[in-house]
């Protein structure tokens, strides 16, 4: 029961933060906590496939990235009234959310199929490293890409509007995008339970064994991490938002890296403790930041020990190492 | 005769990813180990050797410091954090190594500040040398790809005529056998370390003259190295040359032609912007291909 103590307290926490933020007279917290959720979402996604699925995905970044980008271009054309190139119909883009968001997703969850069908012919480190080239690839995809910034990327003129809230209201805006991390934490937790995620931790545990049983292991496999995609692009989308600009900086590979951090230091197949290591990868930078320039000469030994010495991740410490997963 | 001259330019970018999944290879081939940090070596290679040089004159001697360089820190990374991540998954050691590139990439902005360093070649590799009558080739480039071709027979002739070799071979499929037959394999294994790390120090050193010493270079070409080891095929030497010179070929002739041929189809604007998107696209198209056809790699040498 203690997970369930872990999870209702977090987002009761979450939940009354802004209240608090602006009683202390501080509300840059909401836009920081806003950035950590955000993250916590991507990584989140990430942990979804990492800790059920043991498929390194060192590519999660373009996904992020393809999501932010959905959003950059449906506003960009809405700003300038131009027609979307290659459509097979005419359509100026958007900038309501019901439309942007779930496109993002839908477009990350496209494109991680094609990448997944590829990438999941192939095993173990092999892996890592063909998703780690695909996200390359569509990275300076992205910065070949003049019309829509190249290398420098693209402002956003506006936020996505939803009817009846307006998202440029830095705690409306945080409250959604808790409202979306704490639906994705129940529709992962509930898949993770079902039918789907057992076979998928069959998987994990002895694939041979699962192929032998009849399990069309693969199939399993790119749905778990087409899914995935979804959830990172999500994500992305919402980052886009935040920041209003959109860049190939959201894909580069230490992206992926940064999100992968946070599940391991979180706790590697815990859903809710990579949320908790985005808070904690996030605010390590903002401390370290604070006292030195050069904070990464610091954060690189943390992460190297971390990885040494600290297994289990933070969740599974506050959990209880038995009680965990 | 552009087209020769682009066609060496390859085969040049080809030796230096040679240079790099050679030594990557070996390592992940023998130890099982995913290092990251192999872009951190090829950066310390290209400093190194760049101040030696300036500060000496002889980029000879340049060359030499940096190959020490990079061996010794890779010595220093083995001993101090992948000796311990062996038995681990793949997912720490990339952690691991992650971190490691973070410290790297900002010490060497802490010791050799943000802007980056320019190295001229030597004075007796910069001239030019007619390859056809009437076709001028930077000598230095050929320089490079001398380098390349002697780093392989050298390879091969360690790996198939020596004891070290022989150890190697055996280390990378029978570890176990190995060890019971009373070798010593950690010493083996810092050694192959240090022999992958020489040669990414090497690949650096020689790329100072070609390219902008900075932080950050060591990542872009470790992704194009590792594009080369899923081509090639991962633990095999073999494999990681014919990939290098394959990718450097190729992504060095769709930059130059690329927009040319889109040209004869498409508007000059357009024909422009798609080709820059596409070129740098290329080598990753052409790894889709060889995983679609052979997911093991061109050379599969050895059981992951």
């Amino acid at each position: 029961m203690r997970h369930r103590l872990i999870s209702v307290s977090l987002f009761l926490c979450l939940a009354v933060l802004p209240p608090i933020a602006y009683a202390l007279d501080d509300p840059f917290w909401i836009t920081i906590a806003t950035r950590m959720l955000i993250y916590g979402l991507a990584a989140m996604s990430l942990d979804f496939i990492l800790g059920y699925g043991a498929m390194v995905s060192f590519g999660h970044a373009a996904f992020f990235g393809l999501g932010a980008y959905v959003v950059g271009v449906l506003t960009h054309h809405q700003f300038y009234d131009e027609i979307i190139p290659f459509l097979p119909f005419d359509w100026t883009g958007s900038v309501s959310a019901l439309v942007q968001w779930p496109l993002a997703m839908l477009v990350a969850g496209l494109v991680a199929l094609v990448i997944g069908a590829l990438s999941l012919r192939t095993q173990g480190v092999y892996f890592i490293m063909i998703t780690l080239a695909f996200a390359q690839m569509l990275y300076f995809f992205m910065i070949g890409l003049p019309d829509y910034g190249g290398e420098d990327g693209l402002n956003l003129w506006t936020r996505s509007e939803i009817w009846g809230l307006d998202l440029s209201d830095s705690s409306q805006f945080y409250y959604v995008v808790l409202v979306l991390v704490g639906c994705w934490f129940l529709l992962s937790s509930r898949m993770v339970k079902s039918r789907f995620g057992r076979v998928l931790i069959g998987c994990q545990q002895n694939e041979p064994r699962m192929q032998t049983l009849g399990y069309p292991v693969t199939r399993y496999k790119l749905t778990a991490f087409v899914i995935s995609a979804m959830g990172t692009g999500l994500a992305g989308a919402l980052a886009a938002n935040q920041n209003e600009f959109v860049s190939p900086s959201l894909m580069a590979w230490t992206t992926s890296g940064e999100l992968m951090v946070m599940v391991i230091l979180g706790g590697m197949g815990t859903l809710l403790g990579p949320l908790l290591g985005a808070f904690l990868l996030l605010s390590l930078e903002e401390v370290l930041a604070g006292w030195t320039e050069h904070w990464m000469v610091i954060l690189g030994p943390i992460l190297v020990l971390s990885v040494l010495f600290a297994r289990g991740g933070l969740y599974r410490f506050l959990a209880g190492k038995r009680d965990a997963k | 005769m552009l087209f020769l001259e682009q066609l060496l330019n390859g085969v040049q970018l080809g030796m230096m990813l040679f240079l790099m999944a050679a030594g990557l290879t070996l390592i992940f081939g023998i130890m099982h180990l995913i290092n990251l940090a192999h872009g951190s070596l090829y950066m310390v290679g290209a400093y190194v050797t760049a101040t030696v040089s300036l500060a000496s004159g002889s980029f000879a001697l340049g060359l030499v410091g940096g190959c020490l360089a990079a061996a010794a820190c890779g010595v220093l990374i083995e001993m101090l954090a992948m000796r311990h991540l062996y038995h681990r998954d793949h997912l720490d050691q990339v952690l691991a190594t992650f971190g490691i590139i973070l410290t790297a990439n900002e010490a060497t902005k802490m010791i050799f500040g943000p802007q980056a360093l320019f190295l001229n070649p030597p004075a007796w590799l910069s001239a030019t040398v007619n390859i056809l009558p009437e076709t001028p080739y930077p000598a230095y480039r050929l320089f490079v790809i001398a380098a390349g071709i002697v780093v392989a027979l050298f390879l091969r002739h360690v790996i198939t005529h020596t004891r070290i070799g022989m150890l190697i071979r055996a280390g990378a499929t029978h570890r176990e056998m190995v060890t019971a037959l009373g070798f010593n394999i950690s010493l083996l294994f810092t050694l192959v370390f240090a022999l992958g790390a020489a040669l990414a120090g090497l690949a650096g050193g020689l790329a100072g003259p070609l390219l902008a010493i900075e932080v950050g270079m060591g990542e872009q070409i470790l992704i194009l190295t590792f594009v080369v080891i899923i081509i090639g095929g991962i633990g095999s030497v073999k494999g990681a040359l014919v990939a290098g010179l394959l990718v450097g070929i190729v992504d060095t002739l769709s930059r130059a032609f690329l927009p040319t041929v889109l040209k004869t189809t498409l508007p000059a604007a357009s024909a422009d912007a798609l080709a820059g998107s596409v070129s740098s696209m290329a080598i990753y198209i052409l790894m889709a291909v060889v995983l679609v056809v052979r997911p093991q790699g061109l050379y599969h040498a050895y059981g992951t």
